[in-house]
């Protein structure tokens, strides 16, 4: 977590993304969350230092929450940059924050004998399992759809531009390559919660862990992801490799390590602690087991109108790719103009915007108030656009004919994009 | 678990055993290096080899009409302008290597043209065009308006160049503009030379910043705001409501506008179909690529539909008057037609073609959702 704050920070990307743009994308009901201007290096700086405190296990809980709430500040700041894998770092640091991580080989353990033990309850373990069992399953379901299955996509287009690789490259030219690997991923992401659970299995899934994981991170820009996914997927191991791998890390720093091998069993310091703990946790679950399903509620192609998108471990499933154009007109003078996207997005959140109706729809609004603050009066705001999803050609998007200004984000999206003419079976 | 890694084996032998004549691409990789050398040795490469020898003239021009100016050295400063505008129009779109480190573009071609610090600088006789702050007083526009624009009729424009108080100095202005235009060129092209040229090709992976991925960027970002924008739609006032006649290339000679823009049209077509400068040949280029991809819109191949929609463009803009900014005045209308055809071809290059070569627009990560 800690390498993630500092190549964010290393890449410039903290002023590329948070300060250099003039207006973010905000999610419903977190409009408040703007970017702090310059005091945003001091919000990554906090993010970064209790990553340090909870990875040292020093001021455990007051470190877990400080991390959680700036990470999930940060990432609320501007959708643009969603990632499903900012996502799960997101909510495994709240769950985090019930669980006690502390209790064993750390700094508040040292510190306090009451609370160092060697034991803890098996659901505080089997609950990080479970939201791992989870990203795997809910991504392998959703992959479960006739254009990852049946045409290939996105991967035929994916892959066949990673010609450079060695080897891979020129099995890439090849289309029964991207069926083989649409196929093999989607059957790795149903099977290895299983694989992993099982111990007769588990040495083999780990294996297949870090050979796809490091795969995806040769073939696509996905950052951290691959390697907290393959440390995560320790947690499925008994205690005996994480107690090998410790004894190597206190040998290596010098710290006994037989100080915390006291043979207690962790006991939530009151009782309302742990039962709080357990129902929060349990709630927790059961809207992850469902948020990711509430697609079904809204009508239209969800490929298409991505209602119901985000939050629901589907990753990797869309090319999609869009051009937006918005025309403004003054309904007093009848005169009409395009917007240069330019003049207030930068080319990634132009690039996000134009193929996300909730980006396109928050953008238009924008558009009203600056041209409301310009001295046109009610401005009608028209957006001529156009996607490509998953190499078909590309098709208009938004309706024409519509006026942005009188559409709200409650408002069901089919009635303001145009039909998507194709149909993508399956979950 | 032996079971489990029998399965897997069988699997990955029955994948090996798949035959791959069914496949829908070529066996063979597409050279995309190739792409790369045919760009850079059969296009960027002379194109700028061309425009290079033509500001050259421009400078030995303007040389021999600052010596001696009369209407006949006058005319043939004129000419090579022309010419040398013309020729830019050509190599304006590989803004990248040593032009972008340059900002070449920025340095040649900022229109409308900034007159009055013109003036100011002739008047006071001190200026460095190498500020940015300057980018707007010098370069093809600058020349424009001190060869055509100065005064009503050539007599009058002469004087400034014979008579006035401050001749010497119009003269060493010119002059000044047309070296560093000839200059700055040939910083370019000695650059592609010696060592870029190289360095572009072998750099053929994928990824940002491969070769590949950043003249497509530029050339995207050269055809939909400087082609398509800058020439026809900040004129007829796409962006502001309002028609702006003033922003036009070779808005004081009046009667370039048009073929300026056609050239540039003409340009951004052949690169796209890889045809070698001052050449009917053609070699592998982002349409044969297109090609090799198989790339279709609702049945067409992309690379046709694109273009067809150039020919279109074409069309609707050579029915426009020589001088868009009459043009503008006149009949707008016929002006927003012609951006209309320009625009249609932004949809497909953006969408549709990186879609098909998938080239990304910029570097952050992304898991496609």
């Amino acid at each position: 977590m800690l390498i993630s704050i500092i190549r964010f920070a290393a890449n410039g990307w903290i002023y590329k993304l948070y300060i250099e743009p003039d207006f973010h994308f905000s999610y419903a009901g977190f409009e408040w969350v703007q970017p702090l201007g310059s005091y945003t290096y001091i919000l990554f700086l906090i993010c970064g230092l209790s990553a340090i405190f909870v990875s040292l296990g020093l001021k455990y809980r007051i470190a877990i929450i400080t991390f959680f709430l700036s990470f999930t500040y940060i990432e609320l700041m501007d959708k643009t940059t969603y990632l499903n894998h900012y996502y799960f770092i997101s909510i495994l640091s709240f769950l985090m924050i019930f669980l006690p991580a502390n209790a064993y080989f750390s700094m508040d353990a040292f510190r306090n004998k009451q609370l160092r033990s060697q034991q803890v309850p098996a659901w505080t373990i089997d609950s990080i399992k479970l939201l791992l069992c989870i990203v795997y399953f809910y991504a392998g379901l959703a992959k479960l759809n006739s254009d990852w299955l049946i045409r290939a996509m996105p991967l035929e287009i994916w892959l066949p531009s990673k010609y450079s690789l060695p080897i891979l490259g020129d099995l890439f030219q090849q289309s029964w390559s991207h069926y083989a690997f649409s196929w093999a991923g989607a059957l790795y992401d149903l099977a290895i919660p299983f694989l992993l659970l099982i111990r007769r299995t588990r040495v083999l899934a780990f294996a297949l862990v870090v050979v796809f994981h490091l795969l995806t991170r040769v073939l696509f820009p996905i950052g951290m992801f691959p390697y907290i996914m393959i440390v995560s997927a320790l947690i499925f191991f008994d205690g005996d490799l994480h107690n090998k791998i410790l004894s190597y890390l206190s040998r290596w720093l010098k710290i006994s390590k037989s100080m915390f091998d006291n043979s207690e069993i962790y006991t939530f310091p009151k009782k309302w602690v742990k039962k709080a703990s357990i129902a929060l946790i349990t709630l927790f679950f059961i809207l992850q087991l469902t948020i990711p399903f509430r697609y079904l509620l809204y009508p239209g192609e969800l490929f298409w109108t991505e209602e119901g998108y985000r939050f629901s471990w589907r990753v990797m499933l869309m090319e999609k790719t869009g051009y937006a154009n918005f025309k403004v007109i003054n309904p007093d003078s009848g005169q009409r103009f395009y917007v240069d996207n330019t003049q207030f997005l930068t080319r990634f959140q132009e690039k996000q915007m134009s193929f996300q109706p909730d980006f396109i729809l928050e953008y238009a609004h924008f558009l009203e108030d600056h041209y409301e603050q310009q001295g046109i009066d009610n401005p009608e705001i028209y957006v001529d656009s156009y996607v490509a999803l998953n190499g078909r050609g590309s098709q208009p998007y938004v309706n024409p004919d519509i006026d942005l200004t009188t559409i709200t984000e409650s408002q069901n999206r089919q009635t303001w994009l145009m039909p998507f003419n194709d149909d993508i079976k399956g979950l | 678990m032996k079971k489990l890694a029998l399965i897997l084996l069988s699997l990955l032998f029955a994948w090996s055993c798949t035959d791959s004549s069914t496949s829908g691409l070529n066996e063979d990789d597409f050279a995309r290096e190739a792409i790369l050398v045919n760009w850079a040795d059969n296009i960027i490469i002379p194109a700028f080899e061309d425009f290079a020898a033509k500001t050259s003239a421009l400078k030995s021009a303007t040389e021999q009409f600052s010596n001696n100016p009369t209407q006949q050295t006058l005319a043939e400063l004129r000419q090579e302008w022309v010419e040398s505008y013309t020729a830019w129009q050509r190599v304006s779109m590989f803004e990248m290597g040593k032009a972008m480190e340059l900002r070449y573009r920025d340095n040649l071609n900022i229109y409308p043209t900034d007159t009055d610090e013109i003036l100011e600088n002739i008047r006071e006789g001190t200026y460095n065009l190498e500020l940015p702050s300057l980018n707007n007083s010098q370069g093809f526009p600058a020349l424009d308006f001190l060869l055509y624009g100065l005064d009503e009729s050539d007599q009058e424009l002469l004087s400034y160049y014979t008579t006035h108080e401050n001749a010497d100095s119009y003269k060493g202005y010119v002059t000044d503009v047309a070296t560093r235009i000839d200059t700055l060129t040939g910083t370019v092209l000695e650059e592609w030379q010696n060592g870029y040229r190289d360095e572009f090709v072998s750099n053929s992976g994928n990824g940002a910043n491969s070769s590949l991925d950043m003249m497509v960027n530029d050339y995207i970002f050269y055809y939909e705001k400087i082609l398509r924008a800058g020439k026809i739609g900040i004129p007829a006032g796409v962006f502001s409501g309002t028609a702006l006649d003033g922003h036009i290339e070779g808005f004081y000679s009046k009667v370039y506008s048009k073929s300026l823009f056609l050239e540039s049209l003409r340009a951004s077509q052949n690169f796209f179909n890889g045809r070698h400068f001052g050449s009917q040949a053609t070699g592998e280029s982002l349409s044969s690529y297109l090609e090799f991809l198989n790339s279709t819109k609702d049945g067409s191949a992309l690379s046709g539909l694109i273009n067809s929609q150039f020919e279109e463009a074409r069309l609707r803009a050579e029915g426009l008057e020589s001088n868009l900014s009459d043009q503008v005045k006149k009949n707008n209308t016929k002006m927003l037609s012609a951006y209309d055809a320009l625009q249609r071809n932004v949809v497909f290059m953006k969408v549709d073609m990186l879609q098909a070569l998938n080239i990304n627009v910029d570097y952050v990560d992304a898991d496609g959702d």
